[in-house]
């Protein structure tokens, strides 16, 4: 029975997801709908924990929906890039869900619960799809699904905060431009080369040269793409977003959204444009890099002058991005392997940092420094959980954030740029400032009486620890997500064709 | 791009992509530009309709009827793959527009206003107010 479900292991991964969405909201009951929700996350970690097993020494997987043969019918393809974003993105999901029930017990009326499971199932849904789909329109309608269910989980937080309305709005304003630029780029893409097929595409574009045309789609996808993954200075709408979407959302889209999207311009950049024109390369290197290392400096002096936590987490993502971003703009192999190591460990770090947070919300009620004095004595665990996720932040040895850096800065000098690992290294000290303002507040100052702040459920500590545990792991032992990253990186770097591949099919 | 190319053929034959730039531009002008929340959903469809219209100008051929298999060899049909993808396009966009105008409606339930600059002093009102109570908690 389960051999059988083997091969459709690819189409499982989304469609479980997308199936249990809907029924959240059907089976009235919200305890019911939890239940769903948890067993289709964890059955989409199982598959993509499968997905990444099968295809970490190399290998391709090709999926043919509905046994239309790619180029023509949509094709799912998953090499060790997409299978390595598949597994954060349901590994994220389903340790979020646990931690949702409780804090969302909390917050919110028991009616509209069964919504909530529902959004964030179908934001799910659009995450993995975006991983795991080979057609470049397939891309687009999976984006949307992820956003406008992003859109709405975002506007649940108006329920403790109606700015989540107007932050929700922008979001949804700021995202669907950034959709339809992308969706002018592939337009454009279509004209030239008439394929929607990655792989195809690729080929294609090759023969089809450097032209104005292929430039412009180029720049479309590019900042399309951008908008989402709130690329310095597109990031308009993230600290918001993040800020007023209740806790176990902006866990999950921080630790999510932005990292997929990351990988969507990847796939973009290296499998399908490659590098082969000037422009593409020169783009990169005067353009995103640049851009990347303001992110690095603007966003965490940003993020140091921020009272409220969730804010101030906000701001550090999009820093967190640029590191990502220069890793990319490096444009060789190591450069690749460091941003997407940094892929995974900024998403389990900040999963961690955000979950934390909630912590303090369910019991504080609210995430300002100034309500969270002395917190470390009533809610020790949360705080520590917090203060390892802001070591990992700072990139502090035996943490992932310092493999990250470790492997951004060797990166940077086989560059032969000192500069740029001068740069990581004293951004890293501004991140320093701003995970140090919490902890000074947490720790060193008097809790104010009357205060009753015990510590958070078990339900909600656990999740939050496995993350904290993963990125305490994971530094100590990257063999894995090291290993992970360069195959995925290789996989990304070798151009992908159908001619060399049609032997296997 | 030199100007012997701006041919009255040249201008009158791109007359569909002519109209999408402008109608593009002005969309995305509207969204920029506008503070009632709404007019912004306004210039968003406008700017996702002329990305539609970009598609199916790329598939239109003169002359060619709908791909349906008629016998004769030598039919010339319009593609119909970018006909399709805007049809998804066009569902995306209504859910975008629906999400969009839900929210208005609560934002204008809970602000008592859908324009943009009365919104932001009621949110800075908000702030400065939370960082004068903040730790008396």
């Amino acid at each position: 029975m389960l051999s059988s479900l083997t091969p459709h292991l690819p189409a499982l991964q989304v469609v479980i997801p997308l199936i249990a969405a809907p029924l959240c909201t059907l089976f009235v009951n919200r305890h019911l709908a939890w239940a769903i929700a948890f067993t289709a996350s964890v059955a989409a970690f199982l598959v993509s924990a499968l997905l990444l097993a099968s295809v970490l020494d190399g290998a391709v997987i090709s999926y043919q929906l509905g046994g239309w043969a790619p180029p023509w019918g949509i094709e799912y393809r998953i090499d060790a890039a997409n299978a390595f974003v598949l597994f954060i993105v349901s590994l994220i999901g389903a340790l979020v869900l646990p931690y949702a029930r409780q804090s969302i017990e909390r917050e919110f009326d028991a009616s509209t619960h069964t919504y909530f499971y529902t959004c964030y199932l179908l934001s799910l849904t659009g995450f993995l799809g975006v991983a795991a789909t080979g057609d470049a329109f397939n891309v687009f309608v999976f984006l949307e699904i992820s956003s406008l269910s992003s859109y709405a989980l975002v506007a649940f937080g108006a329920k403790r905060d109606r700015r989540a309305l107007t932050a929700a709005y922008n979001y949804l304003i700021m995202g669907t431009i950034g959709a339809t630029f992308f969706v002018i780029g592939l337009g454009f893409l279509y004209m030239v080369t008439g394929t929607l097929n990655m792989a195809d595409l690729a080929v294609r574009l090759d023969d089809v040269g450097d032209t104005r045309v292929t430039r412009v789609a180029f720049v479309f996808i590019l900042v399309g793409v951008g908008l989402k993954l709130a690329m310095f200075p597109l990031h308009l709408w993230l600290p918001n977003a993040y800020s007023y979407a209740p806790p176990p959302a902006a866990a999950f889209l921080a630790a999510t959204a932005t990292k997929v999207a990351l990988y969507v311009l990847l796939r973009f950049m290296f499998t399908i444009f490659q590098f082969d024109h000037p422009i593409q390369g020169l783009t990169f290197e005067y353009v995103v890099m640049p851009l990347a290392i303001a992110a690095m400096f603007a966003a965490s002096i940003a993020a140091v002058f921020q009272e409220d936590i969730k804010r101030l987490l906000a701001y550090s993502s999009i820093a967190q991005v640029g590191y990502m971003l220069l890793g990319v703009a490096l444009l060789t192999e190591t450069g690749l392997t460091a941003g997407i190591i940094h892929l995974f460990n900024h998403a389990v770090t900040k999963g961690a940092l955000f979950l934390a947070v909630g912590c303090f919300v369910y019991q504080v009620g609210s995430s300002r420094l100034g309500d969270l004095k002395g917190i470390g004595k009533t809610m020790p665990w949360t705080t520590a959980a917090f203060a390892a996720g802001g070591l990992s932040l700072i990139g502090v040895p035996l943490t992932v954030g310092f493999i990250s850096k470790w492997y951004l800065i060797q990166a940077s000098l086989e560059a032969g740029s000192l500069l740029i690992a001068g740069l990581i290294v004293a951004s890293s000290l501004i991140a320093m400032v701003y995970v140090w303002r919490i902890i000074e507040v947490a720790y060193l100052e008097p809790a104010p009486e009357g205060r009753e702040a015990k510590e958070a459920p078990l339900s909600m500590i656990l999740p939050t620890y496995a993350l904290v545990a993963a990125s305490l792991y994971f530094g100590i032992n990257s063999e894995l997500t090291s290993n992970a990253a360069s195959v995925a990186a290789n996989a990304l770097f070798s151009a992908t064709n159908l001619a060399s591949e049609g032997a296997s099919h | 791009m030199t100007w012997d190319h701006m041919t009255a053929e040249f201008l009158v034959g791109h007359y569909n992509y002519w109209m999408t730039i402008i109608l593009m531009m002005i969309g995305l002008y509207v969204v920029v530009s506008r503070g009632n929340l709404v007019k912004k959903i306004v210039g968003l469809n406008l700017f996702q309709t002329s990305v539609f219209m970009l598609y199916i100008s790329m598939a239109k051929i003169f002359g060619g009827t709908a791909p349906i298999l008629t016998g004769n060899e030598d039919e010339v049909y319009s593609n119909p793959l970018p006909h399709v993808l805007i049809l998804t396009a066009i569902v995306v966009g209504v859910a975008t527009t629906a999400l969009g105008l839900a929210l208005i409606i609560r934002i204008r339930e809970s602000f008592d206003t859908i324009e943009e600059d009365e919104i932001f002093d009621i949110e800075q009102k908000m702030a400065e107010h939370a960082t004068s109570t903040s730790g008396e908690r």
